[in-house]
């Protein structure tokens, strides 16, 4: 049988229009209690004011760019112009009949589908070689992460001279080994294909700690008994690899994609500083073409569509890899 | 079917520590259901996994079938084993995780489809072949890392405490199938567990291992009957057997043999206990009390006795244990000895 006790005086209280707290009896003096007061909404408030700081530095440094973009995009605003005026899609024509654009739309695939390819299967290599213990495990972890701990302008100038056309150390040592007479070495940086080459080798090597550090914490998620049943059941080591390991890494190899996507299209640090675009346009991307355009060459309107271009086409990725990702994703 | 060896079998984990595998000597019998029971970290799982070939030993030898197989690795070893958490393959369906073990080995397409429905036939979960492991219940996870295991007809069953993830009512039921399905497969089976009802129940004989030492091999009968040390006397059977220090020995009786005089007449000991505190449970009830009176006054012991008969807290009884129901143990090295002269008083 249920026992039935009335609920205590202040839970009859209406609650307080005003959002001031029923007076509570502490000793005997009636004290009421500020609305900031009361824990549930200081925990709002704290929520709140921890919350702040990052809305507004994404809504100053990124949300307003991008809006600006946007508005850019539709204007013929130059670097130092006073006024503006609405030119509609001018700018998306003009670009679209350029070859320069086509070219670094082209580059843009070419520079991220193979570095990302180089990058996966890369880090697929490492996280599988440094996942058991050996000794000096650390210390080669430590090396591995360094390219993304360096600063990227540091990484990229000193690759600028180990690929330079007169001191470059690869080519030293290509003819201390007779594999060429001196002054005929390759010029990295000089040649189209070469220097498209340089370039995705560079930022694959910018790019691969990141990827293994996070297929590293895939595969240390695969419960250890998982191998071991296959290795009972008769798997070898590259039955295992393939058929159990890899599938079960897929879901975190899609974020490791889904991230290296992104940091390389929209990525134009290494292009900047090894060729700067050249030859003749020959490893020009388009986050490099709009800075180019819109802040060296001073058309900002025609810069602002140019990186446009990029939104649709990440937008279009994000949302094929996070359906992978899910579909793929084990319980 | 196969039989498994082991001689002087050793595995140290750190080198200056005892080792978690110490000079195990075994053999098990043809088709024999042989148990591995200890409590943890006693070295069963360890013993289980070199066996496997999934943990090196630091020194001796492993034979199955006659064949060394001490340095082979798991897949030449022509093992199965069921892992405690029966390490299904996520990603792949039930039909391909019971086929796994065929591609692997190589076995002739065209004869997977029908020893995939063999084994899951066998273990009725033929209508569950296209789900993903995820979407089974854990008695039927269990069933199909067991026919992935029987797929392609092993030498020999390893099966790592495969019924500990079950809940109290289906691990009974379970029990039952195993012992069912080990009847009708007839493969030499190890099996590891911490629960001696599960060893006294299922195993043809049972090992009791601690501290990675072998304290007993013998059948369920044996090692309950005739603990071979205080250890194996007081993990098998529960509440565990009451030992009594005397002079140079140790005497011991189970609780079920601690009974009234009126039950059991003519008592090779026979004393006062007073009852402390009583469990009724059912089926029996459990009495905990003290000697009360002579050289063990004061010596707490347990009883277990029938429901039938009633007893209250506070008050004395006359309680006994008759002759062939006491055990003898060496005080110093704790093992079995003969029969000594027991003197109460």
């Amino acid at each position: 049988m249920a026992i039935k006790t009335d609920p205590p005086a202040s839970a009859k209280l209406p609650p307080d229009p005003a959002g001031v707290q029923p007076p509570r009896h502490e000793e005997g003096i009636a004290v009421t209690v500020p609305w900031h007061r009361t824990p549930e909404n200081r925990a709002t408030l704290l929520g709140i004011a921890m919350f702040t700081p990052a809305v507004l530095f994404i809504a100053v440094l990124i949300g307003v760019p991008f809006v600006l973009a946007f508005v850019y995009a539709f204007t013929d605003v130059k670097v130092g112009s006073i006024e503006s005026h609405y030119v509609g899609l001018e700018n998306f024509r003009s670009i679209l009949q350029s070859p320069s654009f086509k070219k670094a739309l082209v580059n843009s695939f070419i520079f991220t589908i193979i570095s990302q390819v180089l990058v996966i299967v890369g880090a697929t290599i490492l996280s599988v070689a440094l996942k058991d213990r050996f000794r000096g495990r650390g210390f080669v972890r430590f090396l591995i992460l360094l390219p993304w701990v360096a600063p990227i302008s540091l990484g990229a100038i000193g690759w600028k001279w180990i690929l330079d056309s007169l001191y470059s150390v690869i080519n030293w040592v290509l003819v201390v080994l007779h594999f060429y007479k001196p002054y005929s070495a390759p010029m990295w940086l000089g040649e189209p294909h070469l220097a498209m080459a340089s370039v995705i080798l560079v930022h694959t090597w910018r790019l691969l700690p990141f990827s293994t550090v996070i297929m590293l914490a895939g595969l240390t998620a695969i419960p250890k008994d998982i191998p071991e049943a296959a290795e009972v059941d008769g798997a070898g080591f590259w039955r295992t690899l393939f058929q159990i390991t890899i599938p079960m890494m897929l879901p975190i190899i899609m974020v490791a994609v889904l991230f290296g996507i992104i940091f390389t299209f929209t990525d134009m640090t290494v292009v900047y500083v090894l060729t700067a675009g050249g030859p003749y346009d020959s490893t020009q991307v388009l986050p490099s073409l709009a800075f180019f355009t819109g802040i060296l060459a001073g058309d900002l309107s025609q810069g602002a569509a140019i990186s446009l271009f990029l939104v649709p086409i990440m937008v279009a990725v994000t949302y094929v890899m996070l359906r992978l990702a899910h579909k793929s994703e084990i319980a | 079917m196969a039989v498994v060896e082991t001689r002087k079998l050793t595995k140290v984990f750190k080198e200056g520590e005892l080792g978690a595998v110490n000079d195990v000597n075994l053999e098990t019998r043809e088709g024999e259901f042989l148990v591995f029971l200890g409590p943890s970290g006693s070295g069963k799982t360890t013993l289980l996994r070199m066996i496997a070939g999934l943990e090196i030993p630091t020194a001796g030898e492993i034979r199955i079938g006659g064949r060394v197989v001490t340095h082979l690795t798991p897949r030449e070893r022509r093992i199965a084993m069921v892992f405690q958490s029966y390490a299904l393959y996520p990603h792949l369906s039930v039909y391909n995780n019971i086929s796994f073990p065929l591609k692997a080995q190589k076995v002739p397409r065209q004869l997977h489809k029908q020893k995939v429905e063999w084994a899951s036939g066998l273990l009725g979960i033929a209508h569950l072949l296209q789900r993903k492991p995820r979407e089974l219940s854990g008695g039927e996870r269990q069933r199909v890392a067991l026919a992935r295991a029987i797929v392609r007809e092993p030498l020999v069953f390893l099966l790592d405490e495969p019924l500990s993830n079950l809940d109290a009512k289906l691990r009974a039921s379970a029990r039952e199938e195993l012992e069912l399905f080990h009847k009708r497969v007839g493969t030499t089976t190890i099996y590891v567990t911490h629960d001696q009802v599960e060893a006294m129940a299922m195993g043809d004989r049972v090992m009791v291992l601690h501290n990675g030492f072998v304290r007993q091999l013998g059948t369920p009968r044996e090692v309950y009957d005739t603990p071979a040390d205080t250890f194996v006397a007081t993990f098998l059977g529960s509440p565990p057997m009451n030992l009594l220090e005397n002079d140079d020995f140790i005497v011991g009786f189970r609780p079920e043999h601690l009974l009234p005089v009126e039950i059991a007449p003519n008592p090779a000991i026979s004393f006062r206990l007073k009852v402390k505190v009583t469990e009724y449970l059912g089926a029996e009830w459990i009495l905990y009390g003290t000697v009360t009176g002579g050289k063990f006054d004061g010596k707490e012991v347990i009883s277990r006795l029938p429901s039938a008969a009633s007893f209250e807290a506070d008050k004395t009884f006359q309680f006994g244990v008759r002759e062939p129901d006491l055990h003898y143990f060496d005080r110093q090295s704790e093992k079995r000895t003969q029969p000594k002269v027991l003197t109460w008083q």
